[in-house]
């Protein structure tokens, strides 16, 4: 009866992540260096159950994140779908090997992925953006996937438990 | 999944070759919206608004409790230097009285002279004063969601401030939600004044904390410590509105630290000075609505 609803988690608990990026921290200095957390959820899902955050999902939510953070229309769902096709067509690397080789690979995945993101906000504001605040992002984003990745990981057991 | 027919491989193929259109059309889709983004701003504007229209009241929903855990974690800071903030506010109270006295003496003075001279005064301004809703991170943009709109009578150009000093103005205004464009991004461009010599500057953001001045004048002589103001050209802002101060002067950039602190604004003012301004888009905004 609930199995629609279990499998709504991966694009609903992503679809929160890209929310929780906009809530006010009231923490100095946050804000510009705030981690993308969707890409943690795009990347997992990809590795663990990638039909059910495919790449038309991540197309959407590449595209809430960008009308919710600003950034122009479609730089997000871009570099989501990319991640996601990227990951899953690799996934099977990943199955059984320990969370060290995902941590890592992850590192690479959102490097190339912000590095890009980057490389496209200026070319389409005609400006060269500064690249620190995206190097922090990116520091950050790797410093918290260990925590989400377990969140989903719990979330995912429990969905394996249920079906 | 090994096929084990002739059917079944082929209908695998077909499967994989509709996954790699449907892959690729997406890309194109994404690449599709990056270049109508770009060609037409306004259509991209009412996509953008209608969902953060929808967004608004749940962002203020969810976010409430954060706020409240902030405000508690706020209030536990204060409580531990609460002495020596009331040391120094005594010593600034003490100081401000005096220049209140300067104050209203100018003030008469300002007056009397404005009488004499047929002085037409800027109109009074209104105020609408709302929560942030949304504080979008991201190394890219720096903008922030109000859930006022053009309902409350929200329109765009408007300047936003807090307490009196300048946070930005109104880039979009949906129906229920606005977004504000600080003074820190890099598509923000303000008129600017150095307060004390009247020299006239645009105020660039350029996604760091301390935008820089441009089109100062050589001989203006920015020095560290020299407050900004907005200018009032282009008639979008009133003149003297605090921005900040000028906090380096490099190689004939001068950038200025803003007096605003984008992680305390909880409640901001979108103020409406009745001046029509010369953003085109003002215009259009109000010529859809009739």
């Amino acid at each position: 009866m609930d199995l629609w609803v279990r499998h709504l988690l991966p694009v609903g608990l992503t679809l929160a992540l890209v929310l929780m990026g906009a809530m006010p921290t009231h923490l100095p200095g946050f804000a510009e260096i705030s981690p993308q957390l969707p890409l943690i959820g795009v990347y997992y899902w990809a590795i663990y159950r990638p039909e059910l955050l495919p790449a038309s999902m991540a197309f959407v939510i590449g595209l809430m994140n960008d009308i919710l953070l600003g950034t122009p229309l479609g730089v997000s769902s871009l570099i989501y779908i990319l991640v996601q096709g990227m990951t899953m067509s690799q996934r099977r690397f990943f199955l059984g090997k320990p969370f060290m080789v995902a941590w890592c690979c992850f590192a690479m995945v959102a490097a190339g992925a912000i590095l890009l993101e980057w490389a496209l906000v200026s070319m389409l504001y005609d400006h060269v953006v500064p690249l620190t605040p995206a190097v922090f992002e990116l520091l950050m984003s790797v410093a918290v996937y260990p925590i989400f990745s377990w969140l989903f990981g719990r979330t995912h057991a429990a969905m394996l438990r249920a079906e | 999944m090994k096929p084990h027919s002739g059917a079944l491989g082929r209908l695998a193929t077909l499967r994989l070759l509709a996954q790699r259109f449907a892959f690729l059309s997406l890309i194109l889709a994404s690449f599709g919206l990056m270049i109508v983004g770009k060609a037409d701003t306004s259509l991209m504007e009412r996509l953008r608004l209608g969902v953060s229209d929808a967004l608004a009241p749940i962002l203020e929903v969810v976010f409430r409790p954060a706020s409240t855990i902030a405000d508690v974690v706020n209030g536990v800071r204060e409580l531990g230097s609460l002495r020596t903030d009331n040391a120094r506010l005594r010593e600034e109270n003490a100081r401000l009285m005096h220049w209140q006295t300067v104050a209203r003496h100018l003030d008469t003075e300002n007056q009397a002279l404005h009488s004499q001279l047929n002085f037409i005064p800027d109109p009074d301004p209104s105020f609408i004063t709302t929560r942030v809703i949304g504080d979008t991170g991201g190394a890219f943009v720096h903008s922030m969601l109000l859930n006022t709109g053009s309902l409350d009578g929200v329109r765009k150009g408007q300047a936003v401030i807090a307490g009196e000093v300048m946070v930005g103005r109104i880039a979009e205004v949906g129906q229920r939600s606005a977004r504000v464009l600080l003074l820190t991004d890099i598509n923000s461009h303000l008129p600017v004044m150095l307060e004390g010599s009247r020299a006239k500057a645009i105020l660039t953001g350029d996604n760091t904390d301390r935008p820089r001045l441009n089109y100062l004048s050589p001989n203006a002589n920015a020095a560290p410590g020299d407050r900004v103001v907005t200018s009032g050209h282009g008639g979008v802002f009133p003149p003297g509105m605090p921005i900040g101060v000028v906090s380096s002067v490099q190689d004939g950039v001068a950038r200025v630290e803003p007096f605003v602190h984008r992680h305390q604004l909880e409640y901001v003012t979108v103020v409406d000075y009745g001046l029509a301004g010369i953003l085109p888009s003002d215009n259009a905004g109000e010529g859809r609505e009739h």
